[in-house]
């Protein structure tokens, strides 16, 4: 820790005394480090041993030490059908889930807009969904869903539970029906962060100047109009954060799926981190393996990550 | 939801599902204790004081299902392992994600973008990546399933969002007051305890209830880093589903239990859920 020796003199006492006084730099790195300091050890370091360990092939249960395989885990993933078919999945339940949000969101940010009595209430309820535990949320779904008691068929008015959707089995009145569980994650997934759309939606919307409204009225312009080419586009880069935010959660998607299906039926809900999960845990214990999967997500994501905020700079200018 | 927790076993699963029901706590004291079969000399005893009319409630529900309570239930260590953890790691990681804001905010670094950057990509992360390598770590240094594993982690886990959200708000709080203090003979840490400090406390309150609830719901890292004696709510609520039936309202009991809080902070937090959702990317 490095102090210096300051002589202060302050002249409204004409007093003179010595202190030891930290200077600004010495300052900067004590705030600073501790906080390097846990991220590098618990974040990087980390990151830099399973990037070791997908070049090798390990399970964390064997009592062998890792032994060294090169690219061959990454090869073996890449030429793994099943695993491209989980990241089809994936990207099927990022574009729907993603998509219906925006629409959503955008839809209930004009609905409250405007300040009425109760907003402040309604606005809260709105927004509760996604302060709530994933995991929990799923495991209510469910019983939502379930086709005998839930109350999701009960409100669709399919009270006899042979001829309703059994949502979480993608069965619809006894026949099996492709992806219905998927779309179930997609509803809850809707359910829970639409209204994070709605709060940067609402934000941008309350950043528009009223005088570009005014002028549009003057200039007799249609309400579609005004929508378009005054709200849009105000509202449009706050959309493309809100997209890209839910695009990068939408590939880590991980405790809603395990509390609503755990991936089944079969492997219709088997997003790529549950996959990931059940590679490196569940009875499998391919530790070399997964980490190599892992890389591969992460890949993708950093990428996606990229790509949008290119388009988001190119937007801006 | 709420009405699934207060239904009694047959209500749960009538068809169609009951709007109006008779509310118990049947879920309740399903979820917090544990439970043995009563033998039948002591249910023939039961159904003799139940004629005479002096059974208590507990006993009346062991006359009903033919259970006795033994004592507590796994869930309450479990809750109290969620308490613990998620406090403790909130406590440190807004501790210290006011001393790296404050300095952010503040000074001049070489690299702070990059820096400030390589902490918010720390979030980005799925936890299922991070947690392999860590699970080798942690096992390798006796960290697995402790409490103290669990605040490290969750410390970690949170800190990018402290740094980047208290950042923000102390942005927000002019120099001027630091540097008039300072001219008066504060030193830099007295001028920055005395008078940023103060002025920040919103911030760092709606801070440290972010972390509570992210440190609170998470689910990824204490399912896989977790086995028993650390082990948080979430994961426990998720696998009662395992165990002798699905005991939906003994699930809907403990979800709401654990549900309650988190309502009751987004209530307080509204104002400013929109920095905390987006770790203080967007201003309001």
């Amino acid at each position: 820790m490095r102090t210096t020796h300051v002589h202060v003199k302050q002249t409204s006492y004409e007093t003179r005394h010595l202190r030891w006084v930290l200077s600004d730099r010495a300052i900067v790195h004590l705030f600073i480090w501790p906080t390097l300091v846990l991220l590098i050890c618990m974040n990087v370091f980390p990151l830099f041993y399973s990037l070791y360990l997908s070049f090798t092939d390990y399970s964390a249960i064997a009592r062998q030490a890792p032994r060294w395989v090169g690219l061959q885990n990454f090869s073996d993933i890449l030429n793994d059908p099943q695993l491209w078919k989980y990241f089809a999945t994936t990207g099927k339940y990022a574009f729907f889930s993603v998509g219906l949000q925006v629409i959503v969101g955008f839809t209930l940010a004009m609905l409250v807009k405007e300040k009425f009595r109760g907003s402040g209430l309604i606005t809260t309820l709105i927004l509760l969904p996604m302060m709530l535990s994933p995991v929990v949320v799923g495991l209510f779904w469910k019983l939502i869903y379930n086709p005998t008691f839930g109350y999701f068929n009960y409100l669709l008015g399919f009270t006899d539970p042979s001829k309703g959707p059994d949502m979480l089995a993608s069965r619809f009145a006894g026949k099996p029906v492709p992806d219905l569980a998927l779309w179930a994650v997609v509803i809850v997934d809707v359910w829970m962060w639409s209204p994070f759309v709605m709060l940067l939606v609402l934000s941008g919307l309350k950043a528009i100047p009223e005088y570009l409204y005014e002028a549009a009225a003057i200039d007799r312009a249609s309400p579609w109009f005004q929508f378009w080419h005054i709200t849009l586009p105000q509202v449009l880069p706050l959309l493309l954060i809100a997209i890209l935010f839910r695009t990068i959660e939408a590939f880590k998607a991980f405790d809603l799926v395990m509390g609503l299906t755990g991936g089944g039926p079969g492997d219709q809900t088997e997003l790529i981190a549950v996959n990931l999960y059940r590679q490196a845990f569940l009875g499998q214990w391919q530790t070399g393996r997964a980490s190599a999967l892992a890389y591969i997500i992460l890949i993708v994501i950093i990428a996606i990550s990229n790509i949008y905020i290119r388009f988001l700079n190119r937007l801006r200018d | 939801m709420i009405m699934t927790a207060f239904k009694s076993r047959a209500d749960v699963v009538s068809v169609p599902p009951k709007i109006i029901f008779e509310p118990t706590l049947e879920g309740f004291v399903y979820l917090l204790t544990e439970r043995a079969v009563v033998p039948q000399s002591q249910m023939a005893a039961l159904q003799a004081a139940a004629e005479a009319g002096e059974l208590n409630y507990f006993q009346r529900i062991a006359l009903r299902t033919g259970q006795i309570i033994t004592g507590p239930s796994d869930y309450v260590d479990r809750l109290r392992n969620s308490v613990i953890i998620a406090g403790l790691s909130t406590l440190f990681s807004v501790i210290l994600g006011v001393f790296a804001a404050y300095a952010f905010s503040r000074f001049p670094i070489p690299g702070k973008d990059d820096l400030l950057f390589f902490i918010l990509s720390t979030r980005m992360l799925p936890p299922v990546v991070v947690t392999i390598p860590l699970f080798l770590m942690y096992r390798q240094l006796k960290l697995h399933d402790t409490h103290l594993g669990m605040i490290l982690l969750y410390t970690v886990f949170n800190l990018s969002l402290a740094v980047w959200l208290l950042k923000g708000f102390m942005d927000e709080i002019p120099t001027e007051y630091e540097d008039a203090a300072m001219v008066d003979g504060y030193t830099r840490f007295q001028a920055f305890y005395k008078i940023v400090l103060p002025q920040a406390a919103t911030g760092i309150a709606a801070t440290t209830v972010f972390c509570l609830i992210f440190a609170w719901n998470e689910y990824a890292f204490a399912l896989m880093l977790t086995s028993d004696d650390a082990r948080t709510a979430p994961p426990s609520i998720a696998t009662m589903l395992g165990r002798g039936g699905i005991e939906w309202s003994a699930i809907a009991a403990g979800s709401l239990g654990f549900l309650i809080p988190v309502v009751f902070v987004t209530f307080l937090l509204r104002n400013h859920l929109l920095r905390g959702v987006t770790f203080g990317a967007v201003r309001r």
